[in-house]
């Protein structure tokens, strides 16, 4: 990572098509100063040589370490939440399906 | 229940279930009370985002129905709390803070709000917070800030704001929480309450909204450290329904709250206490670390030498993981969706665009860079490698203490609008809390003192892992220090 700023205008676009997001062009202008002030900050982690360091997603192994080791449950179906309560939260639905625009035209 | 103020003591859970049981109260007249309490206060506070009466009130009226048969009480008998907006309960709003939720009707309750309600409290409402708990100040809310019960034109932390404002201001006697790097901890120092960090997977996140999921956590606040330690007891727990809950089994948080510190080894780390802390935080910490060793501590300097990497560290691993978990909101299965877009990919980027704030668009963007192709090494894995090392530290110094002294935030609470033009230095407002939730360890904040200009100031306690009742026993002796 570099110390400057490091994203372009080019790229915020790029990140926002990826993050299903659609930007304004004033938002733009604005995340373009924030992700480059922020990510300023993160470059000080440059500071640190990690090479010989294992990368840690999450905190389960220090502390499962001496305890109970991480069991999967019981393969036994149980009952899920009713169909008909979690279709009522849908925007757009037949009863049975989602209902979204069309994707493939033909 | 009586009306109180933020500057009175108010009514502990122990006050109202010996109320309750001596017959000298209803459980429906205190939730009458609170409903009366939220209408007098709350339109200067803005805690609540929506309360249930009819629903409160049929809880508290269950609770009555005990009492006159002679039935014995559950643990939280008719105790008013309020739940965060990011916990879901069945059939009522959870917005998140968000308008891409408005509307949304939850299908089903969060672990910790049905273990509360099946020990007997009585659920008022639904408390404000920042957007999707990403906040430090309760200003990125879609549905406006929530104000400082001790100074209205002051902040009141965040994420969590409205859970630790609304028990400042006697609206709820216990509250809900979640902290993902400091949004139980920081609100509850600047709200002058208690505020509890459970360790890592101690407490079901089942029915939370996640934000970042190695991260994000479920606790109580309360007005003082006992109740804490009840509501906690009664939260913990494995649960099947969160994979990441510990099976490990639960400890009587109050059986040693009484137990004083004489022998305790606390520790006192020199980062905590550099530049950027405020000189009157400084000096009510540090007569309460004065008080604990006349009390018979052993305060013993330590060092935790990766502690200034904690924020940039945290922003990426919080912000990687955010931008997976908000994936789902997409205008398809619940929530909002943005009208008139002819394809499923306008549909998408219209809905997330109307219905995202600006500071959930700028994590999103983030969290979405730093894990994109030619990112993710210099970015996401270099965060993971140092919160190995943030994680690393705290282990080796919990092998020669039993908990750890610091500041809960480096100021007093700020005023609203000091800081939302400048991301970053509203994310250094985190800068003594992001730590222990990197390291998964459990934490508290407890009040220790106040500002010359009469704002609370929070004593941060962290502790090992699973150590919870270490943490409260020593916040038990600050507190009866205090008074």
């Amino acid at each position: 990572m570099s110390e400057s700023g490091t994203v372009s205008v080019d790229e915020v676009r790029r990140v926002a098509e990826l993050a299903s997001l659609e930007l304004t062009v004033e938002e733009e202008t604005r995340m373009l100063r924030d992700l480059n002030a922020i990510l300023g900050h993160v470059a000080q982690l440059n500071e640190l040589n990690t090479s010989a360091v294992l990368p840690m997603a999450q905190v389960s192994e220090l502390i499962d370490n001496s305890q109970t080791p991480t069991v999967l449950r019981a393969d036994e179906t149980r009952p899920s939440l009713d169909h008909e309560v979690v279709m009522a939260c849908a925007p757009e639905t037949d009863g049975t399906f989602f209902k979204v625009p069309k994707v493939i035209e033909r | 229940m009586t009306v109180e103020t933020a500057e009175k003591k108010p009514l502990s859970i122990g006050d109202i279930r010996n109320s309750i049981e001596s017959g000298e109260r209803k459980a429906s007249a205190i939730a009458e009370a609170s409903f009366e309490k939220i209408e007098a206060r709350d339109p200067q506070i803005h805690a609540y985002l929506s309360t249930n009466r009819e629903r409160a009130l049929e809880q508290a009226s269950r609770i009555d129905d005990l009492v006159a048969k002679g039935k014995p009480l559950p643990v939280l008998a008719g105790v008013p709390v309020g739940i965060k907006d990011v916990l879901t309960i069945e059939g009522l709003r959870a917005t998140a803070g968000s308008k891409i939720l408005e509307g949304y009707r939850a299908p089903y309750t969060a672990t910790a709000v049905q273990k509360l309600e099946a020990a007997g409290a009585v659920v008022l409402g639904k408390l404000n917070c920042d957007e999707f708990a990403m906040g430090s100040s309760n200003e990125n809310s879609a549905y406006g800030p929530v104000h400082n019960p001790h100074a209205l034109d002051r902040v009141p932390g965040g994420s969590s704001g409205g859970s630790a404002a609304a028990v400042a201001a006697g609206m709820a006697v216990a509250t809900l929480g979640t902290d993902t790097g400091g949004s139980i901890r920081q609100p509850a120092s600047f709200c002058g309450v208690v505020g509890v960090l459970p360790t890592y997977g101690r407490v079901s996140r089942y029915g939370l909204i996640a934000f970042a999921s190695s991260l994000d956590r479920v606790g109580p606040f309360t007005a003082n450290v006992r109740d804490a330690a009840t509501v906690l007891g009664v939260i913990a727990g494995h649960d099947p329904q969160d994979a990441t809950s510990s099976p490990l089994p639960i400890t009587d948080y109050t059986a040693e709250l009484d137990k004083g510190v004489a022998g305790l080894r606390l520790g006192v780390p020199s980062e905590y206490f550099a530049e950027g802390l405020d000189p009157e935080v400084r000096a009510a910490v540090e007569r309460s670390i004065d008080q604990l060793r006349a009390a018979g501590a052993s305060i013993q300097p330590i060092s935790l030498p990766h502690t200034r990497y904690a924020v940039p560290t945290y922003y990426v691993v919080a912000t990687a993981e955010a931008s997976a978990n908000l994936a789902r909101f997409d205008g398809v299965r619940y929530g909002f969706r943005a009208k008139d877009a002819g394809t499923l990919s306008a549909m998408y980027r219209r809905s997330r665009d109307l219905g995202f704030g600006a500071e959930v668009k700028r994590r999103i963007m983030l969290g979405t860079y730093v894990l994109s192709a030619g990112y993710y090494d210099a970015y996401y894995k270099k965060a993971q490698q140092v919160r190995r090392l943030l994680a690393e530290d705290f282990l080796k110094v919990f092998t020669e203490v039993d908990a750890i002294l610091t500041p809960t935030a480096p100021t007093p609470a700020f005023k609203l609008g000091e800081k939302v033009d400048d991301p970053v230095s509203m994310y250094l407002a985190d800068i003594y809390t992001v730590t222990a939730s990197l390291a998964g360890i459990c934490g508290l904040s407890v009040p220790c003192g106040k500002s010359s200009e009469g704002l609370p100031i929070g004593l941060q306690i962290l502790g090992k892992y699973f150590d919870e009742a270490m943490i409260l026993r020593v916040a038990q002796t600050v507190e009866a220090l205090q008074s």
